[in-house]
């Protein structure tokens, strides 16, 4: 049992993406939305929090919507995965509920 | 018959400043027609909703807080409060109002819906859910 988690706020303006971290449980997946994927930027205040759940969690970006920012992969702290909106229709599809984290 | 599922309704936000809170309420409200298993979550600005003492008088608007007191009567009887949200606030459960309902399978013996439950408890509760509506 597995669930989805979804962030759609800049972790500099919002609280969202810090308390998703601090509730998701191992073999969870997050997937930054919209603004959320300034959360997946290498360097921040949150990098360290972000690249410490890596291991026991799936962490994913939204291409098109990093793309839409200019956030190329490049700018990105490893460890973090790209999908399209197919692939956010399969992460949903892969787990047993999905929580936005508005 | 349709299988009962677990419903959690997960509040974040705190109660005037947008419309988050007031919608979540509504649904819930609206979604206990449906008799399911319903909890709700307060968290980070969440709990100020179950502020006590809130009037709303001077702002022209509704002050919906009474309205959680009557949630036992729909059989919404689980609100789980997460402590470090609470702490982080300086607020105590002293400064939530008293909400109860009165269980039918004891005797209706009035008992407290709010269950302070801590950050680990609270992804458990969220980890046991069918269905998570967010607000």
């Amino acid at each position: 049992m597995s669930t989805l988690h979804t962030v759609n706020k800049s972790p500099f303006d919002s609280g969202s993406l810090v308390s998703c971290l601090n509730h998701c449980k191992d073999g969870d997946a997050v997937l930054m939305i919209e603004d959320g994927v300034y959360g997946g930027l290498s360097g921040t205040t949150v990098s360290d929090a972000v690249q410490g759940k890596t291991d026991a969690v799936d962490i994913f970006v939204l291409s098109p919507d990093a793309d839409a920012r200019g956030l190329n992969a490049g700018r990105m702290m490893a460890g973090i995965s790209g999908v399209d909106y197919d692939g956010f229709v399969e992460l949903v599809a892969q787990h047993d509920r999905t929580q936005a984290w508005l | 018959m349709s299988e009962t599922k677990k419903f959690l309704y997960v509040n974040r936000k705190a109660p005037y400043g947008t419309i988050y809170a007031l919608e979540s309420l509504e649904v819930v409200l609206i979604g206990a027609a449906f008799e399911q298993d319903v909890s709700l979550a307060f968290l980070d600005d969440g709990v100020f909703q179950l502020t006590k003492g809130q009037d709303t008088g001077g702002i022209g608007v509704k002050n919906f807080s009474p309205t959680f007191r009557a949630l036992g009567d729909y059989e919404v009887t689980k609100l789980y409060v997460e402590k470090e949200s609470l702490a982080e606030r300086g607020l105590t459960e002293g400064d939530l109002q008293e909400i109860t309902f009165e269980d039918e399978d004891d005797d209706y013996e009035e008992k407290p819906s709010i269950h302070l439950v801590s950050r680990s408890e609270m992804a458990d509760i969220m980890a046991d859910q069918d269905v998570v509506l967010s607000f």
